[in-house]
């Protein structure tokens, strides 16, 4: 069966949630896998968006995060404040599911600004939203993006949402009581952090992908887990509702 | 009991150049239509506030009305980037516009302080991140009973917070449903406020779950229909996707964001596009 790698990185990512897990939800990618998982072998996994729609259950995919639609289908609609203070701060929520457009090695996240100087950026992004609070206090965090030795950087220009920091204990000692990034889902392969160092490591390529073409596409010298895997191909299933998913959505 | 105004009364009469203005809206009910006429009002050196400054708030900035943005996210959503707040950042273009940035958690907080009459919020946020040392505004605080570290911002108490909502009444009781997002919190810390709404009815019918700002709480609503367009009024209508789409265009260079600019000026007010 033919599959884009986008779509293999969507399967992917949404093959990582667990039926009956809570998620937090990021617009774009993160929403994209989340309402598959929740169509294919998660039918129980609640959707947390940061408009306030607790357990939202959309027919089709929202295009910005706080779509009627997910107000719609929601168990209950709550407010700013409250989705923030009272749902993901107190750390009740297993996954915290971004997106990014810079990520170093140690996985933390970069929605800030390019360029060294904050004060003139090469490129102005949009800025933090909901993410470091969400990458501070869910359970873990998964994020997904396109891997390029653009985005895949040794170390983030600035640090919007905090990862492992630079290195192993670096959450612990900050006081933060999520596991911080524990899967990063691209459109070639997983990576994972390392358990000794929290280095992000290659662990899983998806199909028909090189070894050194993952290497190209990131900005630091990847070290590759001695039982590198091989992620198993989209289903016919995944691949059906991945894409009427999409049609239902245009 | 709030005064019922026309929407140019209201900008005139509510918001004045050097204000510290908040027009908040999460997707939801975002007060466009107001936004605009205080475009064409020229209202200058605005402080604006928002978590999220979407589209309205490059029409702002490019406008040149703004000095100042405090803010968690600007972008366009499900589009992309704000070209006119870009072109601000990077190029001081109109003027140059200086940021306070911070996360969705802390302008949340900051208005729930507003609202609730205290100097500052606290919560576990912006650790370990680069926030904390371009902001000014987040700062360590110690928990007098645990000792744990956790972060203090500052109340925000807007001159005038402007919302849009479903409906209101004759006396300026105001109905809003759906995503309500921080439109409560920001309208109660305000010094001054401004409801626009759909429609102006008789009487409110109870709505089990919708939110209501008594009268007495509101400085002024203006009847504005379809004055969150191109963003949606549940209830009323949807969000127009390819406006956005289409703003993309419009902003990304200087002289098709000038004409647009030259079409606002020229409209009455409650027009959109």
């Amino acid at each position: 069966m033919n599959y884009t790698a986008d779509e293999m990185m969507s399967v992917a990512a949404a093959r990582a949630l667990a039926d009956g897990m809570s998620c937090f939800v990021g617009i774009g990618l993160p929403s994209t896998a989340a309402n598959l998982a929740r169509r294919t072998h998660a039918p129980n996994l609640t959707l947390i968006y940061e408009s306030g729609c607790l357990g939202a259950k959309p027919s089709r995919l929202p295009l910005s995060i706080g779509d009627g639609e997910l107000a719609d289908t929601a168990d209950a609609v709550v407010s700013v404040p409250e989705v923030f203070n009272y749902w993901l701060q107190p750390g009740r929520i297993d996954v915290g599911f971004l997106g990014a457009a810079q990520l170093d090695k140690f996985g933390n996240i970069n929605t800030t600004v390019i360029g060294a100087d904050y004060a003139d950026p090469k490129v102005r992004l949009p800025g933090a939203g909901g993410a470091p609070e969400i990458a501070a206090s869910c359970r873990e965090v998964f994020v997904v993006l396109r891997q390029s030795s653009r985005a895949f950087v040794e170390r983030v220009d600035f640090v919007t949402s905090f990862g492992h920091g630079s290195g192993k204990g670096d959450r612990e000692r900050l006081g933060l009581r999520g596991a911080g990034p524990t899967l990063v889902v691209t459109d070639l392969g997983l990576l994972r952090p390392d358990p000794e160092t929290s280095e992000l490591t290659l662990t899983e390529l998806h199909p028909g992908i090189e070894l050194a073409q993952v290497r190209q596409a990131t900005g630091w010298q990847l070290k590759v887990a001695k039982d590198l895997a091989g992620t198993p191909e989209p289903t016919e299933t995944e691949l059906h509702i991945l894409r009427e998913l999409k049609k239902a959505s245009e | 009991m709030a005064k019922v105004l026309s929407l140019a009364e209201g900008i005139a009469e509510l918001v004045h150049d050097g204000d510290v203005v908040a027009l908040e809206g999460f997707t939801h009910l975002i007060p466009v239509a107001a936004g605009q006429e205080i475009i064409r009002q020229r209202r200058k050196n605005l402080t604006l506030v928002r978590m999220t400054p979407d589209i309205v708030y490059d029409q702002l900035i490019g406008a040149g009305c703004a000095r100042k943005l405090i803010f968690s996210w600007g972008g366009n959503p499900g589009v992309g980037s704000l070209h006119r707040f870009r072109d601000a950042v990077q190029h001081s273009w109109p003027v140059p516009l200086a940021i306070e940035e911070h996360s969705h958690a802390g302008m949340a907080n900051r208005y729930v302080a507003g609202a609730s009459g205290l100097p500052f919020a606290v919560l576990r946020g912006y650790t370990g991140t680069d926030l904390p040392n371009q902001t000014a505004t987040i700062k360590p605080i110690t928990c007098p009973f645990t000792g744990e570290q956790l972060t203090a911002v500052p109340a925000l108490n807007p001159d005038v917070t402007i919302v849009h909502a479903q409906r209101a009444d004759r006396a300026g009781n105001v109905q809003l449903w759906g995503i309500a997002g921080v439109q409560k919190e920001a309208v109660l810390a305000a010094k001054r406020s401004l409801v626009t709404v759909e429609e102006i009815v008789d009487e409110l019918e109870p709505k089990p779950g919708a939110l209501v700002l008594p009268g007495w709480a509101v400085t002024a609503v203006a009847e504005v229909p379809f004055g969150a367009l191109p963003s949606y009024a549940a209830g009323y209508y949807e969000r127009d996707n390819d406006a956005y789409q289409a703003w993309d265009a419009i902003s990304k260079n200087r002289e098709e964001f000038g004409k647009w600019l030259s079409g606002v000026g020229k409209q009455g007010a409650g027009a959109s596009e």
